[in-house]
Formats: structure tokens, sequence, C-alpha cells
């Protein structure tokens, strides 16, 4: 049958289900219709690096010949967008990066593995800031991608291919992978959900490292239910990756309903509703506060002193594990190769091609602050001032049980705006990089539009408190009413 | 000429016998396995893969440390050492910085007869590197491949402070390391097949109140090259010296077959590692309690057991020194004495045939047919006078290679029993009856006639009789028949 995707528009991933159980449509006719989608709109979005086509074809055959269990499983027949540093057996994985051009993942990331065995599809690679470093996915050495609300602005970063491809409806579901905010800021500038979720929640076994102390994968959806089935599959300890948490998947149970929600305190940390925000977004924010007062919730003013430091820290730690985290990159064993008459030559000459700007930016400004002489002054500083930072949000979250904070102080800019000034990107992140070095769980969902460009609220928890963020974010998203983006896109000619 | 005081400290690397690498589950076993078939993504620096400690390498480690007199850490944690080397897929390596597993040791060795103490400044676990491979294996001309089957092992480092002056005191140092870590069953040990290497920290001084210059010598492959390295570059420093000239600080590469160190050029710039803590991997606690238990599995180390070996069994410090080198030839010793508490005896037998025939045959004595109740039914029969020694010694060699009791390969070999003299004094007697001119020329002064005569009884006995007790018996038959 035709599918009209613009039915699918309000869409939960239980309607597809509905759908599917009921025979109205094969998971096959559900992908062909994704496919479809993504044939006439990423010619301009541009979110997706490269399509598994014939993979999710072969996948979804299979899953209509597999007679679907009584219960299904939670992601059967449902398409994925994964963004292109997570290993994918058999299919490219750049990360954005020419040095990784024509590198094919010899593995499954465990989010990936848990994905299929969760029924999903995995249905492309999403595009992204090279090596997840960027707030724009500008710096992606295959060109950028587009927010679909106005192609001339970038959809954020670096997740931005998730981000736009799940705005435009190519996908119902993405993975993103947030450092600093590379979830939560593309899912901001695109209104859709993202959870950047505690550090150790997910792992990262299969998700090329960024900052290693920093890096989480985090799922991405159209609405809030969606992104919480998409944390259930993907959370949950692994031995494959010593850094995570040794813990049960995440379990909706675990979501207070909603009259617990009403008698729970949010944070308001006055630091990130100073001058530098846009005041539409403040306005916006303060608008859905005084909602949530009205419906019984009680606010309080906290304070996190070191959010000024955590970004220059942040700027410090990343980028010296990064230095490290890339120099694999070598010309040895994958990617590309530049040859040169000695082996030093042969080193320089593919790092000096395959790397773009931002990330030679990093690599140099990490390898200076680990190097001995500095790295008491610079990396361990860092360190220090990260302790202060998580301090700041151990004490504020004593006073309430979460925090609302909008999650960019600007709306998408446009291309180009701020890709000669460095500084002006990294301002991007100012208010999700603080909770990412706290290694605490932050969500982005839409609260609203100013001149048809989403705006993004940010809910921070506890450590491992992904259920009460969940909570608030259900209880706004239903009290806000908004519907999910179907931005009207120009077809192609 | 000017005395010059010689100063050394040497960092030792030993592979640990794990099953698999040291953050990952590929085997260790790589010797003779063709290139890259003992690898996985995270041994390959594949994006994305992460380390898992093995913490059977973490304890082994420990172990060594203990061994070593270390005091053992409370938290030990992993940095990564940054460099760029085609063996090197990760870009880094996963060692350790300032919590090692151990540090402030100490190891007591004999040397040029005296005991010497060595510090031990730290012991530390970190990972192997693979393996660059230069010809061979369908490589183009001019290139060079990469064979990471090696690359993830773990080792173990174990460094001294600069306690050592003399290349006979690093060979011993080294003979002793080597032993410990194998009888704490840390290591093979094995430096020719490089699971044990050792790099060496040399300086010359005319002063005993300063250190000189200290350079590095590296690639050295066996004890004796580490011996003949050690000496040659002692010998080219002090020559430096002599002559007004300045050592410089850098590192050499031992040439075996020139026997000469070369100048390693191109790291005249000191390198800067960039180390810094792993932020894939979490620090270790150490508990108190399971470094209790790691040492109650320390077995009686070598100098220990040398030092009771020479009081309880009175041997001479070589006897016991070479008897304690490897455990399994002490345990063999101590098991013999459980069945015969001749000590005396055993250790002549032990010193001499058995690590004679271990030797000919290149094997350890577990690999060997050999044990410890057929060796002292052979010791016993011999001390019996019911065989002759040669014949014993023709009887230990095929125990060596078949095993079984002596009474068995004796049957097997078609040897009987020289049960009494009375019986050897016939036969003596018969020769000299058969050989009246061997006897003339004796009695004339002919000393070679004797010998004849002994080799015709042994002949007449199919070599069974014991030529000594031959010996005096023809001479006494011979004075009585003047």
């Amino acid at each position: 049958m035709a599918i009209d995707l613009f039915q699918f528009r309000e869409f939960r991933i239980r309607d597809y289900h509905a759908l599917l159980r009921r025979g109205e449509i094969s998971v096959e006719e559900l992908l062909e219709a994704f496919l479809q989608r993504i044939g006439s709109v990423d010619g301009q979005i541009r979110a997706f690096l490269s399509l598994n086509e014939e993979g999710a074809r072969i996948r979804a055959q299979k899953l209509d010949r597999d007679i679907p269990p009584d219960e299904f499983p939670p992601l059967w027949g449902i398409p994925v967008g994964v963004k292109d540093n997570i290993c994918t057996e058999g299919l490219p994985t750049t990360c954005g990066s020419r040095i990784l051009y024509n590198f094919i993942a010899p593995y499954d990331a465990t989010v990936v593995e848990k994905l299929k065995r969760a029924g999903a599809i995995i249905v492309g690679k999403t595009n992204m800031d090279e090596f997840a470093m960027g707030s724009s996915t500008e710096n992606s050495a295959f060109g950028p991608t587009r927010n679909p609300f106005d192609l001339r602005r970038v959809p954020g970063g670096s997740s931005g291919g998730s981000a736009a491809a799940l705005a435009s409806l190519e996908t119902p579901l993405a993975l993103g992978s947030d450092t600093g905010g590379s979830v939560r800021q593309p899912a901001s500038f695109c209104g859709v959900v993202g959870l950047r979720p505690t550090y150790g929640r997910v792992s990262r076994y299969g998700l090329v490292s960024f900052a290693s102390s920093l890096d989480q994968v985090g799922p991405m959806a159209r609405n809030v239910e969606d992104c919480i089935t998409l944390f259930e599959v993907i959370s949950g300890s692994d031995g494959k990756d010593s850094t995570c948490a040794p813990y049960p998947p995440f379990s909706r149970q675990d979501i207070p309903k909603e009259e617990e929600i009403r008698k729970m305190k949010v944070g308001i940390p006055r630091e990130y509703f100073s001058s530098g925000v846009d005041e539409a977004i403040v306005r916006r924010i303060e608008e859905v506060l005084d909602l949530l007062r009205r419906e019984g919730l009680e606010c309080v003013e906290v304070s996190l002193p070191h959010t000024d430091c955590a970004l220059e820290a942040y700027y410090i730690v990343a980028p010296a594990e990064a230095s490290s985290n890339l120099a694999r990159y070598d010309g040895v064993l994958y990617g590309l190769r530049e040859e040169g008459s000695t082996l030093q030559e042969m080193y320089c000459r593919t790092r000096t091609a395959g790397f773009g700007k931002e990330v030679k930016r990093r690599i140099i400004l990490g390898t200076y602050s680990l190097s001995s002489g500095y790295y008491d002054d610079y990396y361990l500083k860092g360190m220090k001032v990260r302790t202060l930072v998580r301090k700041d949000f151990e004490e504020a979250l004593q006073k309430c049980h979460f925090l609302v904070t909008p999650v960019s102080p600007c709306f998408p800019f446009f291309l180009g705006e701020r890709t000669q000034s460095p500084y002006e990107m990294y301002l991007a992140d100012v208010f999700t990089i603080p909770s990412a070095m706290a290694g605490i769980p932050g969500i982005s969902i839409n609260c609203g539009y100013e001149n048809g460009l989403p705006i993004g609220l940010q809910i921070l928890g506890g450590p491992f408190r992904e259920g009460w963020v969940f909570g608030l974010a259900l209880f706004l998203e239903k009290m806000l009413s908004l519907s999910s983006p179907f931005p009207l896109l120009p077809e192609r000619s | 000429m000017a005395d010059f005081y010689v100063t050394i400290g040497l960092e030792v690397h030993c592979q640990l016998l794990t099953r698999t690498k040291m953050f990952c589950q590929c085997g260790t076993d790589y010797i003779g396995k063709a290139p890259n078939t003992l690898v996985c993504p995270v041994c390959m620096g594949i994006p994305g893969s992460l380390p898992v400690l093995n913490e059977k390498a973490l304890e082994l480690a420990i172990k060594t440390a203990l061994a070593f007199r270390c005091e053992i850490l409370p938290q030990v944690v992993f940095h990564r050492k940054n460099y760029f080397y085609p063996d090197l897929p990760k870009g880094y390596q996963i060692s350790q910085y300032n919590f090692p597993v151990g540090v402030n040791g100490f190891v007591e060795f004999f040397t040029q007869g005296t005991k010497k103490r060595v510090r031990i400044k730290r012991v530390h676990v970190e990972e192997d590197a693979g393996k660059l491979i230069h010809e061979g294996l369908g490589l183009p001309p001019n290139s060079s491949g990469v064979d990471f089957n090696r690359c993830g092992i773990p080792l173990v480092e174990i460094v001294t402070e600069p306690d050592i002056h003399s290349p006979e005191e690093a060979r011993d140092y080294l003979v002793m390391l080597r032993s410990m870590v194998r009888y704490i069953g840390a290591s093979d040990g094995n430096m020719e097949e490089g699971s044990l290497r050792c790099d060496a920290n040399v300086s010359v001084s005319p002063s005993p109140l300063e250190l000189g210059t200290k350079v590095e010598v590296k690639n050295m492959n066996s004890f004796r090259s580490v011996f003949r390295a050690l000496h040659y570059e002692i010998e080219r420093q002090k020559r430096v010296l002599l002559e007004g000239g300045m050592v410089i600080q850098e590192t050499r590469h031992w040439d075996e077959r020139e026997g000469m160190t070369v100048s390693a050029r191109g790291k005249e710039e000191a390198e800067d590692y960039r180390y810094f803590p792993d932020p894939d991997l979490l620090p270790v606690a150490i508990k108190p309690e399971d470094v209790e238990e790691i040492e109650k599995t320390l077995p009686e180390l070598p100098l220990e057991r040398r030092e009771r070996f020479m009081t309880e069994y009175e041997l001479t410090e070589s006897e016991a020194g070479i008897l304690t080198q490897e455990k399994d030839i002490a345990d063999f010793f101590e098991a013999c004495l459980r069945e015969f508490r001749k000590p005396r005896l055993v250790c002549n037998w032990m010193l001499t045939e058995v690590l004679k025939n271990l030797n000919e045959l290149n094997i350890d004595i577990m690999q060997s047919k050999i044990t410890p109740g057929s060796l002292v039914e052979l010791i016993k029969m011999v001390d019996k006078k019911e065989i002759s020694g040669t014949i014993a010694k023709d009887i230990l060699e095929e125990m060596f290679v078949s095993g079984g009791k002596v009474k068995e390969i004796m049957a097997r070999k078609g040897i009987s029993f020289i049960t009494s003299e009375k019986e050897l004094e016939r036969i003596a007697r018969e020769a000299i009856e058969k050989n009246p001119q061997s006897v003339a020329d004796y009695l004339s002064g002919k000393e070679k006639a004797l010998h004849f005569l002994i080799g015709q009884v042994m002949k007449m006995t199919r070599g069974q009789a014991d030529p000594e007790t031959v010996k005096s018996l023809l001479l006494k038959e011979l004075s009585s028949g003047e």
C-alpha cells in the first residue's frame, strides 16, 4: 500500500507496532516509506552519510517472514539512523572524517548489537562534525547537514545528521553521541528529543572515542516516549567497557507518575539565564516555568558558580583525551594513507590530509596541555575544575529534583556564520558542557518556536536519575501539547 | 691510570604467563603462529574498541612485585604512554606511571662469592607492542609488515636503582631475576625468544661521589650479549673520558655481530610521552587481603632456598646455587632426598650426570622421563656396589629418554648384576691366566699392560664392572701371584 508519511507525524513506536500487528502494513512497507522519504528530502538536508538500503531491505523481509512473537521486541521493524561514529559491522563508519573515508567497521558497537537484538533496522549512518568536534555539523568532511526548519541554517552538532533526519521524518529513531552537548544541542536546534545519559549508563564499546571520559551514546527521537524506549534498549552494563556501570538496563518503571512529578521541586540555575542568552529563549523557558508553577511544582533558584570555568576546563580536558584517542589514525592499518618516503613523512602527510581544521586545532591544543611542563598547569587543573563543577551540581541537586535550563543560548545560526570564530562556536555548548563534565544526565525537549525555529528546553538530573528527567519531560510534553516537528520541505525538482 | 666508577641500572621486561592478553580475550601463545592470527579489534586498536583489564595479569604483576620485596600501592592506575610507531596500533601504550603496582623493593643474590643487594625502584605492568617484519611472507621489497600477535601481551617491568657496578653483577642479577620470575610462575623468562628483555643505563665516573652521564643501551638479546654490551660500553665511556672527551647522553644499540654499541640516531631530542591516566580504564583498588592472598602463593624463593640447602644439606654455595636456580631441579633434588637422605651423594649425581643429560638433550627436567624414585634407585645400587658407575651412567641416559625403573632398563639392555667381588676376582684371575704375556710385560714395568688387562676384564663383564674395582683386584692378584 502507498503510505502517506504525513500520518506518521505524531506516531510513536507503539503506533507503528499497532499497524504491524494488525497487518495493515508490513515491516518492508514501513521501511520503504522511510527510504522514499529519505530519497525525496535528503538531497537537501544531507542528514545521511551512507544508507544501508540493501541490508535494511533484507532485514525487513526477514522480520516479515519471522512470525512476530505475541509481544513485539521493543524496536521490531523500526528504522534507526545511527551516527557515523558508532561502529556498524559491514557498514562505513567514517566519523565524518576524510581519514576514515573508506573505513568499514569490522564489528558492531554494543549499542548496535542491542538495537539489532531488539528488532531494529539500521537504515543508514548520519552526518556529524568530524570526530564529533563541533556544534553545527559544518565540520563534516563530507559537507554540512541543513536544518529542516530552515535550510540556510545549521542543524546543530555534532549529531546534526541524526537530529535533522528525525525532524524531517527520514527516520523515527536515531542514535547520537554527546561529549559536551552533541546530542542535546542539535535536538534543540531541530525540535526533537535527545538524551545524554549518565556517564556509564550506556556502553561506549564501538563508539569511536573523542574524549573517553565524556563520551556517551544518546537516544534521539521525535517524542519522549520513543526516546525512553530506545534508552531502555541501549542502556545497561557491558563487559566490554570498563567505564560502563554494572547496572541493569533502564526501565520505565523508574519514571515517577504524573501526581508524583507535581510534588517535585524544580531548580533554576541563575547562571543559565544570564545576559548572553537570546531573550526569546529566556522568555519561552520562563513561560514554561510559570506553567510548571501553575501545575503545582515548586521552583527554586539555585546556583552553579563554576559554570563559566566549565567551558574552559572542557576545552582542556576533551582535547587532551582527543589528542591521544586520535593518534591511531596514522595510515598504517586502516583509513587514509598518504605515502611518504619515510615513516615520519607518511604520518605527517596522512594526518595533514586526513584531518580537518577543527580536529587539528584540538589535537594541537590537547598535545600541548599534556606536554611535560604544562601538564600540571593545564590538564591537571582542568581535572580539578571538573571536580568543582561536579560538586556544583551535587549541591544544587540537593535542593531540588532536577534543573530546568535552556539547551542553547542561541537559535540555529546560519551556515558559515560561526565557522571563522571557534570561540563563538564553542559558546553554543555553554549550557550542555557543565553537566557533561559532571557526568549527569540531561534531556533536550522542544518547548516552542520563535519565527519558525524550535526552542529547546533542558532537564538535568542527578547521576542515574534518568527516571526523574524522563518523568518531567513526559509531563511537559503533555502540558505543552506541542506537535512533533514536520517541517514542510520543498519537494525535489 | 685513573680509577673509574661504573654505575648500572637495569630495566627488565618479562612477558607474563597469562592465557589471554592484557586487555582482550586473544590468546598469548604466539610463538610460531602465522602473523595476525591472534588479534581482535581491541589489540589491533580498531576505532571504537575498548580495553578491559585481565585481572590475572595484575595478579602476576603483584606477585612479581612481592617477590622483589616491593611495597604494593593501594591503588594502581593505568596511564597512556603516547608515541607514534607502526607496531603500536593505538598510538599509545597502556602502561603505568606514578601509581605502579609496586615500589621500593630489593633483591639479593650471590655475585663473585658475596651476597649483594640491589634496590628495586618499581615494578609495573604494561602491554607489549606488535612486531615489525622486514622480509619474507611475500612482502614487496622496501616494505615492512606488522604482526600484532604479540601486541597486548602483558609485560611486567622491573626497574632497579643504579646499584649495579659491573657487567658480572648485572649478569648475576639477571640470572637471579630470571630464576625468580620462573619460580613464581610469572614468566618463562626466555631471553632468546624475547619473553625477557633487558635495557641498561650505564655511566662511568672518575669519582665515586658523582654519577657520570647516563647512556641507555638497548637491543641485547641474551644474557651473554648483556654482559658483552655492558663490558663494551664501559670501556668505550672510559676511553672517551681518558681522551678528554664527554660522554653524550643518548640511546645506543648493541650490535651483536660487530660486538659494539652504536648510537641510535634521530633520538637526540628527549621524547615526551605525554603520560596521562587512561580514561578508558578505572583505577584499581588493591585490597590488603588480596595482597595477602597472593603473598600466600609465593613459593620459597631461590636465594632463601639456596641458603637453606647450604645449612640443611651442607652443600657449598656454588652447589646450592646451581641446584636452586631452577625450581624444578631443586624440587627434584629434594624429592630424591625424601627417599634417600644422602644429600652429598645425590647432589653429586645431580650436578654431574643429571645436568649433563639435560644439557645434551636440551630439555627441562619436567620434560624428561626420569623420576626422583628411579634416580634414587640407581644411586642406591651404585652405592651398594651392585652395579658399576659406568653402567649406571648408561642406565641413566636411558632413563632420560624412555623412562622406567632401573631393573626394567637392565633387563631391556641385557645387563646383569655383578653381585659379588668373588665373581669379579674369578674373572680377574681368568684374564691373568689367559694373558701371560701382558702379565710378564706388567711385571717388567710396563704400566700399559695393566690397562690392557683391565680392558679385558671389562670386556668379559661386558662393561658391567667398576674399572677402579677391577684395577685394585688385578693389582691384588698380580702381587699375590709374584
